[in-house]
């Protein structure tokens, strides 16, 4: 439908995909480079008859989200590294009591205050850090505009499927893009869909507990840990979600997501070129992270290369496991540059020449 | 004429007894938000936001829709029920610590937007569910396991009184009850009554705080317990209604 | 005709009721229920069913019954 068809910065298409997907609360706070959403969500959210509200912080974005998934509303809280600390708490309790909703952490650089500009720093934050106890919470990691769109469709789905968060980490490259997209057309989600949300209940019937789903399985934390488990190994299996290129026949793989996966892929092209067997796996989710994918490398591979806007190479320890260090794994590591291409393919002569130095 | 009865509301009844301590004045507030809401005709619909303390426990004395949610952040999370299901009664039954300390934010921002939910805020001056640690609300010179030597203002700060905290606020209702004696809890359940008709209408938030006996956490029986709210917990903190909208 | 009824199993001993009663027709009972706390005994002939021991008590223990006709 040509209607669907526009141009549209990364973050304003998230919001727009939300809203289409069915979201009808939005609650957040501002920070850069994210704030693109709730100003979207400002105007557009009225249009829809939906809640927009701008929060006195990231905690209550994540609680009122938290309020009104329970009450079987499909809700949006998105937020950037310094403030995406902040959901790790509400992540738990999402996570503990068994409750959908769609994150969103658009990368900044730095620790502390750091700086607005691109970075991949909040990979372990976002991959491992899912507050305190044995969370785990599906990852998607989109690369463009329309992946945006397409994941955040996706993720309100799964994060039902699963009755369990989901999260975009896109790194601000990929949000403050404009790019061509394909929008979907409108979805209108029912709050009283699933019987699990809390509405009140009828004469006769028993009340519902939002909480720790632990309280309710048998023998409590006996029953929760196969219960978790069970659902933690479902997710693993049945999202495997990865881009690959060249990679049967590669002498190098590049690793990479988000911007850096952009430019592998412009190196990978560049490479072959030059007669440089260059592969690329592309996790389009790092959570489950896509093991499968290193099952496809072929017998001429002599190594990998983690190319990833991280000082310490946040990934690299993702794709040692995944690759059963089976390969001597090399890194193209920035963290305020976006990495280059033909620095990729420079890095791989240095592999193939023995003059590398490992990462891992 | 018909028989004069005076009961809980069943669910309450048939419920296992609750977890609170004896003399616990919880028991007794929550009934009086579900003795309104049953008089109300609005049990059923009601949903119910409770955090991590002694409230919590109410979750498994009474059989309707429950969300429960971190220390501090039940005012948050009501917040979002409400506006995802404008119709039904919601209330965040919480404690004097998680409403005056970690989630004051939300305490505030409730306020200053004017959300249309109920709070019902427990003041017994003491986190009672850790073991009676200081709470905002600790009154000066009240020993406690974290003020041995009594709260000192240079110390410890001073106690937050949510009506000076709220002074200004243009929000639909704000009162103070006791549960020191049958007279007090006749009031304080007209407060809440009040507050739930004032959600129904539409009118924005209503806050109800109940001074509540801690016996356990005070180191005193029962009765030297609702002794001590009536001789000095209400000199600091007193009863009576202070906001309330379009009335003088 | 004033009927009380008593949840012994659910009374926890505070006795605030006994406390507040304006006819002194609750007394200690002298006997532990099952959890260990000592519960209380009513008096009916004196009770004129005021209904201030159901409004302290915590534990839901309490229903005041006032049968008329």
């Amino acid at each position: 439908m040509a209607d669907n068809q526009v141009i549209m910065k990364g973050n304003e298409a998230m919001a727009e995909a939300a809203i289409r997907s069915g979201c009808r609360l939005f609650s957040g706070y501002p920070i850069t480079p994210q704030t693109e959403i709730l100003e979207y969500m400002a105007w557009r959210m009225p249009e829809v008859g939906g809640t927009i509200v701008q929060t006195e912080d990231e905690l209550c974005g994540i609680y009122m989200l938290f309020g009104a998934s329970a009450a079987g509303a499909r809700t949006l809280s998105t937020s950037a590294g310094p403030g995406y600390s902040l959901f790790q708490e509400g992540i738990s309790y999402l996570v503990g009591s068994d409750l959908p909703a769609v994150l969103v952490d658009v990368t900044r650089i730095g620790n502390a205050l750091g700086d607005i500009s691109q970075s991949q720093g909040d990979y372990e934050l976002v991959t491992k850090g899912n507050g305190h106890g044995d969370t785990m919470v599906p990852v998607f990691t989109p690369n463009s505009v329309q992946e945006i769109v397409d994941d955040t469709v996706m993720a309100y789905d799964m994060s039902e499927k699963y009755k369990h968060p989901v999260i975009l980490l896109y790194d601000a490259a990929i949000g403050q893009m404009m790019e061509g997209v394909t929008l979907p057309d409108m979805h209108e989600h029912d709050i009283n869909k699933y019987d699990w949300s809390v509405k009140g209940i009828k004469k006769g019937e028993h009340g519902r507990k939002i909480t720790n789903v632990s309280y309710f399985c048998e023998d409590m934390y006996v029953g929760y840990e196969k219960y978790l488990r069970d659902k933690y190994a479902q997710i693993t299996e049945n999202e495997q979600r990865w881009e690959s290129i060249g990679v049967e026949d590669a002498e190098v793989v590049t690793i990479a997501y988000g911007i850096s996966s952009r430019v592998c892929k412009e190196a990978v092209l560049h490479a072959r070129e030059q007669g440089i067997k260059l592969g690329l796996i592309r996790p389009k989710m790092v959570v489950p992270f896509p093991v499968k994918a290193f099952d496809e490398i072929g017998p001429n591979c002599k190594g990998l290369m983690v190319v990833e806007m991280s000082i310490k190479g946040q990934m690299v320890n993702d794709v040692a496991l995944a690759s059963r260090c089976k390969y001597p794994i090399y890194g193209y590591l920035t963290s305020y540059e976006v990495p280059e291409s033909d620095k990729v393919i420079e890095i791989a002569k240095d592999i193939l020449a023995g003059n590398a130095k490992e990462v891992f | 004429m018909a028989d004069k009865i005076f009961t809980a509301p069943e669910m309450l009844r048939m419920s296992d007894p609750t977890g609170f301590c004896p003399g616990c004045g919880h028991g007794t507030a929550g009934r009086l938000q579900f003795e309104v809401l049953d008089e109300m005709g609005l049990l059923e619909d009601s949903i119910t936001v409770y955090d991590v303390a002694c409230d919590s426990l109410y979750m498994w004395a009474i059989d309707t829709d429950c969300v429960g949610v971190a220390h501090g952040r039940a005012i948050a999370a009501a917040c979002g029920v409400k506006r995802t299901r404008p119709n039904n009664p919601v209330c965040a039954y919480v404690g004097d610590g998680a409403t005056y300390s970690i989630g004051i934010q939300h305490t505030i921002w409730a306020a200053a937007r004017n959300e249309n939910i109920t709070v019902i805020v427990i003041n017994n001056g003491v986190f009672g569910m850790t073991g009676g640690q200081m709470a905002p609300t600790t009154l000066l010179g009240q020993k406690t396991i974290t003020t041995p030597a009594g709260r000192s203002r240079e110390m410890n700060g001073q106690p937050l009184d949510v009506v000076k905290l709220f002074t200004g606020m243009d929000i639909a209702y704000l009162a103070r009850g006791s549960l020191d004696s049958v007279a007090s809890i006749n009031k304080t359940k007209k407060y809440i009554r009040k507050a739930f008709e004032k959600q129904m209408n539409g009118e924005g938030l209503s806050f109800v705080e109940i001074l509540s006996p801690c016996p356990t956490n005070w180191g005193l029986s029962p009765q030297d317990s609702l002794k001590r709210i009536r001789e000095v917990v209400e000199d600091v903190y007193p009863l009576g209604e202070f906001i309330e909208r379009g009335v003088k | 005709m004033v009927q009380i009824d008593y949840a012994h199993d659910r009374c926890k001993g505070c006795h605030y009721c006994i406390d507040v009663c304006p006819k002194k027709v609750i007394s200690l009972s002298g006997e532990l229920n099952d959890k260990g706390y000592e519960t209380v005994k009513f008096d009916t002939s004196g009770c004129i069913a005021c209904g201030s021991c159901y409004t302290v008590c915590p534990d839901y223990a309490i229903t005041v019954i006032k049968k008329e006709g």
